[in-house]
């Protein structure tokens, strides 16, 4: 039993963590709330269950699941910087628009991906094994290892370090001749390209794709980042990135023990809410305990 | 004028800018400003609060542009429309407060490497390499403060001293043409401000930057740069040159304001500090 539930939370910790990832280069890095999220996990994954379900190659339906995340992010980033929306606003207009566009794209509200070949059945196929639950976390392993190695090598160059720097003070990086608004657009692509790919995979590992599949995804985001943030402090590129992987792991361990403590899947929501709640209070009151000074309370 | 050559370097041509045009907050913060900054020279700006210096500033960082008609040019070169981002090949800033001109959460190396680009395309080459470190390592050690060492620590660990005179090496690292300096020591203590004025007038004097400074306080006004501008209400009310500023006082300054302006000089009402 214990197994079972360590090998589901590895291999959704895995899933889930690109969209940690990716939430954490808008909210983190690019201080730039963006609540596509919710809407470009579903672009991916019925993106990619439709190619698939039409017969097309599974490697090819991930990476134009990817690329559907790519544009979305850049939509939201350039209403925007080009036409001055609130970054707030623009996130959650392209949700509530993808939804539709979702809609669309899978002539439903649903594919099932049941009898078609996945990423999974390739890999298998290739190993001439059988799809398993260890197998689908290996597949897992290497595309996060590809994407920790790409984006901790991407955020160091000096595109990526301009990057990182317009979140911090877009003022100064203007002022060292970096177009902050270019940045902004690239950073919100990759994320939600991140986020699209996770919502392709996650459609494959789980045999279909549902419109409603990425509600609630933006949360659980933040509270992985969260987690990972207050269980490992990271610092630095490498760190953040692999605590990004823990925080959504851990996150998902509370939920399959707290789904298998009878818990029904309705409360699920409480029990993130209530998890985010006590992640950030918890250091606050062990520091008030020992008496130390804590800054007031920040509103963004 | 110049120390070094008689090359125009900054050209200002009848500079205006109002605010909240047509409404009843409409405020004209640069009144007609004509300007010739030579190579090498090094400009103090003094001036009562609203009277356009930061504004002047500003249109020559590119953060807006001038009313239509006005100039900017930096070594013949058109730079009035260009985007912000654009202009930073031009100059380099210093702000008035630490936290503006350097970025908290990236470490003192990361900020160096931001600087060091200015006025570059930035590509996917790595940020950080052996080579700029050392680079970064010998551009900081002349502070004297031991940022040398600590090229690691993030930038939101030093003191506003050191932030200061770190953004100070950033914004000349790369050589851009004009170092702009808008208050950077005004919110100092007494000592550190010396310490960075110190440090600014070194590195100035070092790298040959043509300069402006603004500031409020008037002694240190007469002490630093060749050339000595007051502005008042938008418009450059005393343009002093070398020679002029040599022999000029707090007195003659505060006569020469009251003389231009003709008001009776407030010491209190503009602001201007003499110590």
């Amino acid at each position: 039993m214990i197994q079972s539930i360590l090998l589901s939370s590895i291999s959704e910790g895995l899933l889930f963590g690109f969209v940690t990832i990716g939430v954490y280069i808008t909210f983190r890095v690019l201080a730039f709330p963006d609540l596509t999220v919710d809407g470009s996990f579903v672009t991916g994954g019925s993106v990619a269950a439709v190619m698939i379900a039409t017969g097309h190659n599974p490697f090819l339906a991930t990476v134009a699941a990817l690329i559907a995340g790519l544009i979305a992010g850049t939509i939201t980033a350039a209403l925007n910087t080009a036409f001055r929306i609130n970054a707030l606003l623009s996130g959650i207009l392209m949700m509530v628009g993808l939804y539709s566009v979702n809609l669309r794209v899978m002539h439903g509200a649903n594919i099932p991906l049941i009898r078609s070949i996945t990423i999974f059945e390739s890999v298998a196929h290739f190993c001439s094994i059988r799809r398993s639950s260890v197998l689908i976390i290996y597949t897992l392993v290497v595309l996060a290892a590809m994407f920790f190695l790409a984006l901790n090598w991407f955020l160091r160059t000096e595109v990526g370090l301009a990057l990182r720097a317009s979140g911090d003070n877009e003022q100064m990086v203007r002022g060292l001749g970096s177009d902050t608004n270019k940045n902004v657009v690239l950073g919100c692509a990759i994320s939600n390209g991140l986020v699209a790919l996770a919502g392709s995979l996650v459609a494959q590992s789980q045999g279909f794709c549902d419109v409603n599949m990425g509600i609630g995804m933006i949360v659980m985001g933040l509270a992985a980042v969260i987690i990972g943030e207050g269980v490992l402090h990271p610092r630095g590129i490498a760190k953040i990135l692999f605590a990004c992987f823990v925080g959504t792991f851990l996150y998902r361990l509370f939920i399959t023990i707290a789904l298998r403590l009878g818990l029904a899947p309705g409360d699920l929501k409480l029990i993130t809410a209530t998890l985010v709640v006590i992640v950030l209070a918890v250091p606050y009151v062990k520091k008030r305990l020992r008496g130390e000074w804590v800054p007031p309370a920040a509103r963004m | 004028m110049g120390r070094g050559d008689d090359h125009i370097l900054l050209g200002l041509i009848d500079i205006r800018k109002v605010f909240s045009r047509r409404t009843i907050d409409e405020v004209t913060a640069l009144d007609g400003i004509n300007l010739d900054v030579y190579e090498q020279d090094f400009v103090t700006i003094i001036g009562s609060n609203g009277a356009g210096k930061s504004t002047l500033l500003n249109v020559i960082a590119g953060i807006y542009p001038p009313e239509r008609g006005g100039k900017v040019c930096v070594a013949d070169q058109d730079i009035t429309n260009m985007p912000e981002y654009k202009h930073a090949a031009y100059a380099g800033r210093v702000y008035q407060n630490p936290s503006e001109g350097t970025a908290a959460k990236l470490t003192i190396e990361e900020n160096m490497a931001m600087a060091l680009l200015r006025g570059q395309s930035r590509g996917l080459r790595a940020a950080i390499n052996k080579r700029r470190r050392e680079l970064f390592r010998s551009a900081l050690s002349p502070l004297g403060l031991g940022l040398e060492d600590r090229l690691s620590a993030y930038a939101a660990t030093l003191s506003g001293g050191q932030r200061q005179s770190l953004a100070l090496v950033m914004a000349t690292i790369s050589k851009p043409a004009i170092l702009l300096l808008d208050e950077h020591i005004a919110t100092l203590d007494p000592r550190t401000a010396e310490t960075v004025l110190e440090l600014t007038d070194m590195i100035v004097k070092r790298e040959r930057m043509t300069t402006i400074m603004v500031t409020h306080n008037m002694d240190i006004a007469l002490r630093y740069g060749n050339r000595l501008i007051m502005m008042h209400q938008g418009k450059i009310l005393v343009n002093m040159g070398e020679e002029e500023k040599k022999k000029l006082t707090i007195a003659d300054l505060v006569a020469a304001f009251e003389r231009a302006a003709g008001e009776e000089f407030k010491d209190d009402s503009i602001m201007l500090s003499q110590r």
